[in-house]
């Protein structure tokens, strides 16, 4: 079982890449170069014109399709670390905000 | 690799299990949609690490191996033609048809090409003017504003020799339908991260509240999942049916307005059939009428064609969770990646493919029958 290596090439998955620069073009062709752990390839910006250099974005079939939240990311992990530090936080069961 | 080696702690992954644990006093069934979810929990051992309370279902998410015996067999028609340039992801070369795969078309002279990209397929109709060129557009909602932004720039551009196989499939009518079968065993759904980057969430509200289920968004990384299984847990023992979101560092609301608007342009929705489901209602996109004289099935003037599965095969059952993959007689004994005899067993997604790629040797489940 290997827990570090990725990329399946699965047809549905996306993946997340790093903005490295950005070819401005039409509205419909804006292409960035994304970077991959390292490796880099064209991805279509047009779905995610909000997107600048050194964001991360999920990436599908050429597509980016969102933007990566950092905060959220770091809420993600940090409750995680909260299950970690005590149990007082597990047995909470109140409806938290979507 | 960052957001992908975070959610992949040993630690992490324990913490939530152990927390899962924690929350578990009663047996709770949950499935996972989506046939990448599927690979990433056989392939790191997710569902071993759960309290045996807690039983997986594998869901109908692989687009693969969902689209049409029929659809299939319209492709291998149409790249068996001479004048044409057949457009396809990998994935779909080896899916069986009735007779034969996109494989066997391609060995037999036939001109198929792998796609990267949907925008791919647009550049080969503008290097190849003189051939028509057919893009097999097979996905779920994840995929479709990539096949519309191809069908949208090949309308701009004035390409006259693209044209589009369209088998999308989408996901809410697809969990409804197997939430009102009758014998419905799932409690609780993990919904695909990706699909609702696109889509958002707000239409699973209404399934949650008409079956009583809870939805949660859930990511692709082990932790991702098992966080997405706690979250489910939690409302099961407490009694609730709402949708959540575990995957807020992807998934907004409301989507990706801008995809969903280029995709209402493109398509509109028409039922569909799934392989190994059948026919379910408002389940697939068929092109709107501004966009219909790319219609590959209607520019080739191809009628249904009717064909039978292999009988042995249960990937029906198994596409609907109704039975695992080592439960087949031939699963890994006649079924092999190398000789396929369903499309589960041919897409990395299928649950087939990844119980024999991650599983061979170790069938879970008790008297599960282990592979020669
Ligand atoms: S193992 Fe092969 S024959 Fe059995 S259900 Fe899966 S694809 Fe069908």
């Amino acid at each position: 079982m290997d827990w570090t290596v990725g990329g399946d090439g699965v047809m549905c998955l996306a993946v997340p890449g790093r903005i490295e620069s950005i070819r401005e073009g039409g509205l419909l062709d804006r292409v960035g170069r994304v970077s991959f752990g390292g490796s880099i390839r064209d991805v279509n910006l047009a779905f995610v014109p909000e997107a600048c250099v050194g964001h991360y974005v999920i990436v599908h079939v050429g597509f980016a399709l969102s933007v990566v939240d950092e905060d959220e990311a770091r809420r993600t992990l940090e409750d995680i670390r909260l299950i970690e530090s005590g149990p007082a936080q597990t047995d909470d069961t109140r409806p938290r905000p979507l | 690799m960052k957001h992908i080696d975070e959610y992949r702690g040993r630690e992490q992954a324990r913490t939530l299990a152990a927390a899962i644990a924690r929350h578990v006093t009663r047996p709770w069934t949950i499935m996972e949609v989506c046939g990448g979810q599927t690979h990433a929990i056989v392939r790191f051992g997710i569902d071993s690490m759960l309290p045996p309370a807690i039983t997986l279902l594998h869901g109908p998410g692989c687009p693969v191996c969902v689209t049409s015996l029929d659809l299939i067999d319209k492709a291998i028609a149409i790249a068996s033609r001479a004048d044409v340039i057949f457009c396809s992801f990998g994935d779909m070369l080896r899916v069986p048809g009735s007779c034969q795969d996109l494989l066997s078309v391609k060995a037999a002279g036939g001109d198929v090409r792998i796609l990267y990209s949907p925008m791919d397929a647009l550049q080969v109709a503008r290097d190849n003017p003189h051939k028509q060129v057919v893009m097999f557009a097979v996905g779920f909602e994840t995929t479709a504003p990539a096949t519309a932004m191809a069908i949208h720039q090949a309308r701009t551009q004035g390409l006259t020799n693209f044209y589009v196989l369209v088998a999308h499939v989408l996901v809410p009518p697809a969990i409804a339908t197997i939430l009102g079968a009758p014998g419905n065993r799932v409690q609780a759904f993990l919904a695909a991260g990706h699909v609702c980057a696109v889509m958002g969430y707000s239409e699973y509200e209404p399934l949650a509240r008409q079956f009583k289920v809870p939805i949660v968004v859930t990511g692709f990384e082990p932790v991702d999942i098992l966080q997405g299984i706690l979250r489910c847990v939690i409302q099961l023992e407490a009694g609730r049916a709402v949708v959540e979101n575990a995957y807020a560092r992807a998934v907004r609301r409301d989507g990706n307005t801008g995809a969903q608007t280029l995709m209402r342009d493109v398509f509109h929705v028409v039922p569909r059939q799934w392989r190994g489901v059948g026919s379910i209602a408002s389940s697939g996109l068929g092109l709107t009428p501004a966009y219909a004289r790319m219609d590959a099935e209607r520019h080739f003037g191809l009628s249904a064609i009717s064909a039978a599965e292999p009988s042995a095969c249960i990937s029906g059952l198994i596409l609907q969770g109704q039975k695992k993959p080592h439960e087949c007689p031939a699963f890994g004994k006649a079924c092999t990646p190398e000789h396929p005899w369903g499309a589960t067993m041919v897409s990395a997604e299928g649950a087939c493919a990844a119980y024999y790629r991650y599983r061979r040797t170790e069938p879970v489940g008790a008297g599960a029958e282990g592979p020669a």
